[in-house]
């Protein structure tokens, strides 16, 4: 038994590569997941314009003074603002990646809320990369709007039921700097049945009947008043979100891409890796390019041979997908220009796994280990985490197939946006992958 | 490097190396090795572990280019690794077949039913290459390095894994081809097959060629004539400091 376990070890050791993943892969997924659980998604960086700086922010609801400012402290419970002086550089923020989206409170919040006859609106600005980010962001902000507009709520309904008892109890009553002693409808009550009682009924006791006729006046105009109160309750803020980037795919018909993106980078990377790989563990590597076959004709070979593979299981993905959801088959030339492009450049990413690795099962290893971040980075929406971070994030994504892969299929299927883009993109990438691939070919025999 | 096709020297000379070099980062592999070979001729390369006999037999077959010297070779080629180079999930057949439209040969399907025969696997023709012994592997190994018809064949180690009775199977079948004109060139560590079947030996050590000759001008280059030929080769070794 120890024997084995040393001989095991000593193995291992000369397997630097298979050493390396096994470590530097968990170490990388547990800093992924530590950035997902320190900067998740109850605290995302937005970028905050508060255009009542410098003015005041007290307005009254029903008689009780509000302070807007303090209120809308609420709002960043749950988001980490980031102070920008302009609603524009609030703007720029969003489209440079920096923040998860702009919250721009404007210069008339407070008179409109003052008005009590229309809500206040706060304004909500935000990239919709894809429609996961665009309903994150929307239920995000919405949220938080919510929160505020229920504690404003709770405030102006406490100040109408206080309104309401002086009605019904009466008391003293502060309105426009001046005092008013309300008599309330269960003393008015008990004053008419005095008077019924006391009185004939051609009595000239006019004055307790004045006052009875001013409490009625002023409960007419307390009660109307409470109206306008009761409006504006339901919905104190309101919010008007625009997505500055971005398309307006459904996060159903995003899935669908997203599922097809997926299947196709597994399907094409383990074949294509796997395929190469194969070659030499059969010994077959060297006896195929001594004048057989070219290292660079054994290339396009695998590759082909990936790419129809995948791109076959992809259509029929989506064949069957068609039964259950509306894809425009009128788009199918777009859609087989995506997937196919997409397929080469997952199979050139393979090919230099598999001239890497020179071993199937460590080239079926490292590809299923690259998938799963790859498809991760790609997801991570702008301002989910540090900018600095997002930078290296999105030039990561860039360097590896799934992004413009993605981006076309969602293009292609969804009329989401450029096509053109991602499918010179993913052009790009398959050539410079095919050339590391030919080059770490050199030494696979 | 110089890689001629054709011989013009010799007309009988098949294959011919001129001092071969070949360098893997420092440590050097061969060391200005050269060989000549005609047609019929059985060559053995023999030496000891990491004499360079594998590096000799991949430049002859054009797995890699030497850093100096050149080969002339004729037309056709064929090579023998030392693993069996197959796929092991396709058939018999079906491996010589992928292997003989790869060579391009004419008839690909009669050139594999003449190998499937020359090579005693009929009946074996429709397994699969990973169920089959090492021997019958190395039979179908060899017969795939025959699918050209080649003028020379390269053998490395090509009896390594086989057992006496398929050994003996083996050589008939090599002294067959011989006969008829085959040059064969083969890097073994069975010393007595060497003696056995070679008509030229080189001997290898630490990538040098110390002996060029016939077995019996091994033995009388050691003075050790009646002794076992392995015994000869042992001490001949030990005499040039090996």
């Amino acid at each position: 038994m120890r024997w084995l376990l040393v001989k095991d070890l000593r193995i291992l050791r000369r397997s630097p590569l298979l050493v390396s993943l096994l470590v530097i892969y968990p170490i990388v997924i547990a800093v992924l997941i530590g950035f997902a659980l320190s900067r998740g998604p109850d605290k995302p960086e937005v970028a905050f314009y508060n255009g009542l700086e410098g003015r005041p922010t007290q307005v009254e609801l029903g008689g009780e003074q509000i302070d807007l400012a303090e209120e809308g402290q609420r709002l960043f419970d749950a988001i980490d603002p980031v102070p920008v002086d302009s609603r524009a550089e609030a703007i720029q923020k969003v489209e440079d990646g920096d923040v998860l989206g702009a919250l721009v409170i404007p210069d008339d919040l407070a008179s409109n809320i003052q008005s009590a006859l229309e809500p206040g609106t706060v304004e909500v600005y935000y990239n919709a990369e894809d429609p996961a980010k665009r309903q994150y962001v929307e239920n995000t902000i919405k949220s938080q709007v919510q929160d505020a507009n229920s504690a404003l709520t709770k405030r102006v309904a406490k100040e109408a039921l206080q309104l309401l008892d002086l009605i019904s109890e009466g008391g003293d009553y502060t309105f426009l700097g001046q005092d008013f002693d309300v008599l309330g409808l269960q003393r008015s009550e008990e004053i008419l049945k005095a008077a019924r009682e006391d009185l004939p009924e051609e009595s000239p006791e006019r004055a307790e009947l004045d006052r009875v006729i001013a409490f009625a006046s002023l409960a007419r105009e307390n009660l109307a008043f409470s109206d306008d109160v009761l409006n504006v309750v339901g919905e104190p803020i309101r919010v008007k979100a625009t997505a500055l980037d971005g398309g307006t795919t459904s996060l159903n018909s995003f899935a669908i891409a997203l599922a097809v993106a997926v299947s196709l980078m597994f399907i094409t990377l383990l074949l294509a890796a796997g395929t190469l790989a194969l070659e030499r563990e059969e010994n077959a590597f060297a006896r195929l390019v001594r004048g057989l076959v070219s290292r660079t004709a054994l290339l396009v070979e695998k590759a082909g041979l990936a790419t129809v593979c995948s791109v076959a299981v992809s259509l029929l993905m989506l064949a069957g997908l068609s039964l259950f959801v509306d894809l425009d088959w009128g788009r199918f030339p777009l859609w087989l220009a995506a997937l196919v492009l997409a397929a080469l450049a997952f199979a050139a990413l393979g090919l230099a796994i598999g001239a890497l690795t020179r071993e199937v099962r460590a080239a079926s290893l490292l590809a299923f280990m690259l998938c799963l971040p790859l498809a991760f980075l790609a997801l991570v929406p702008s301002g989910a985490v540090a900018p600095a971070l997002y930078d290296v994030i999105r030039a990561v994504s860039a360097a590896f197939p799934f992004k413009p892969a993605l981006d076309a299929l969602d293009a292609a299927l969804n009329d989401a946006g450029d096509l053109g883009g991602p499918l010179l993109h993913l052009a790009g990438l398959a050539l410079v992958f095919g050339a590391l691939a030919r080059v770490g070919l050199r030494r696979f025999a | 490097m110089e890689r001629a096709s054709g011989i013009a020297a010799d007309a009988a000379t098949t294959i011919a190396a001129r001092e071969l070099v070949k360098r893997y980062g420092e440590r050097v592999a061969l060391r200005g090795v050269s060989l000549s070979a005609g047609r019929g001729e059985l060559v053995a390369v023999i030496g000891p572990n990491g004499a360079g006999k594998t590096t000799l037999l991949s430049i002859l077959a054009g797995i890699q280019p030497p850093d100096e010297g050149s080969v002339e070779t004729a037309s056709r080629i064929g090579w023998v690794p030392q693993q069996a180079a197959l796929y092991g999930k396709l058939t018999v057949a079906e491996n010589l077949m992928l292997f003989a439209r790869l060579e391009r040969v004419a008839e690909p399907s009669a050139v594999v039913q003449r190998m499937l025969a020359l090579t005693d696997l009929e009946e074996r023709a429709d397994d699969q290459v990973s169920t089959l012994s090492g021997g019958n592997r190395q039979r179908v190994n060899i017969a795939i390095g025959l699918l050209g018809q080649p003028d020379v064949l390269l053998l490395d180690e090509p009896s390594s894994a086989l057992d006496p009775r398929q050994r003996e199977r083996l050589w008939e079948f090599i002294l067959r081809l011989a006969e008829d004109g085959t040059t064969v060139v083969f890097a073994t560590h069975h010393i007595q097959e060497a003696d056995r079947y070679a008509s030229q030996l080189i001997v290898l050590a630490d990538g040098e060629r110390v002996f060029d000759g016939s077995p019996r001008e091994l033995e009388q280059a050691t003075g050790t004539t009646g002794l076992d030929f392995e015994q000869a080769f042992v001490q001949f070794l030990h005499q040039r400091g090996h």
